[in-house]
């Protein structure tokens, strides 16, 4: 059953975006940039956690999983750190994500060469 | 010719891209890599015997991987001009556009190449993230307490 969740969550995910790049003239990048937005926002007031509950994998997939991980991160420092805590934990959570990519992309662009 | 004309011939051969049929393909190939991503952390979870929250970290590295080494292939490039949202929605979009900066640019080094322009495509992912999460979350703090 959590397997039709996550294919109903992420499609309809996509469609979204599908349609906004269809239908304006915004970029990928903009449409990426804007779901990373809304991810954080939805976050903000805990609705997100029941999109995850909900859809399992489905709704970690999105990029807008990125910002509701960068809250999330930034929350628990919260909690014990007060509000400098915004600060400190921001990463926590989507560090994987990030290194992961910067590793992969370094170490496989010195072996590859771009293909036409 | 006058230019109320001339729009109507531009617009009769442009091509017609069809809307429906390519949010038909995004939903498709992105509830697919919704799927993946809960069948890997599934999977992960049982054959490591960790928490579906690690599980989900080791589903994230694994599609990164996917995506920056299926760009490197040539594969990529071509999936994600059919399946277009379907490819770039997912974290997969975000591995694709470092990876196709990083490959595109190393003929012109490395430091000042690949260093300097790795995050040209995937470096507003980060910076929105990071500024709306801490305004989101200074919200929070402030009006919510936490």
């Amino acid at each position: 059953m959590i397997y039709l969740n996550a294919f109903l969550f992420a499609g309809i995910v996509c469609v979204i975006g599908q349609v906004i790049l269809d239908n304006t003239k915004l970029t990928p990048g903009h449409i990426t940039s804007m779901f990373v937005v809304l991810g954080a926002f939805l976050d903000t007031f805990d609705i997100y956690d029941q999109f995850v509950l909900w859809a399992g994998g489905g709704a970690l997939v999105p990029i807008t999983s990125f910002g509701h991980l960068l809250i999330h991160g930034a929350m628990d420092t919260v909690n014990n750190f007060g509000i400098m805590g915004l600060f400190m934990g921001m990463f926590d959570l989507t560090s994987s994500g990030i290194v992961a990519a910067i590793i992969f992309s370094f170490l496989l662009s010195l072996v590859f060469n771009p293909k036409d | 010719m006058d230019k109320n004309k001339y729009k109507m011939l531009v617009n009769k051969y442009t091509p017609k891209e069809n809307r429906l049929y390519n949010s038909l393909i995004a939903f498709i190939v992105g509830g697919l890599m919704g799927v993946l991503g809960q069948f890997l952390v599934s999977f992960y979870s049982y054959y490591f015997s960790i928490p579906v929250k690690d599980a989900s970290v080791f589903m994230i590295i694994t599609l990164v991987f996917l995506g920056c080494f299926l760009t490197c292939l040539g594969f990529f490039d071509k999936m994600v001009s059919f399946a277009r949202c379907g490819l770039i929605i997912p974290i997969t979009g975000f591995a694709h556009s470092m990876m196709s900066a990083a490959l595109e640019y190393k003929k012109e080094g490395l430091v000042t190449g690949i260093g300097a322009n790795m995050f040209k495509l995937a470096g507003t992912v980060i910076i929105f993230g990071v500024v709306s999460a801490y305004l989101f979350g200074l919200l929070r703090v402030v009006v919510m307490g936490g």
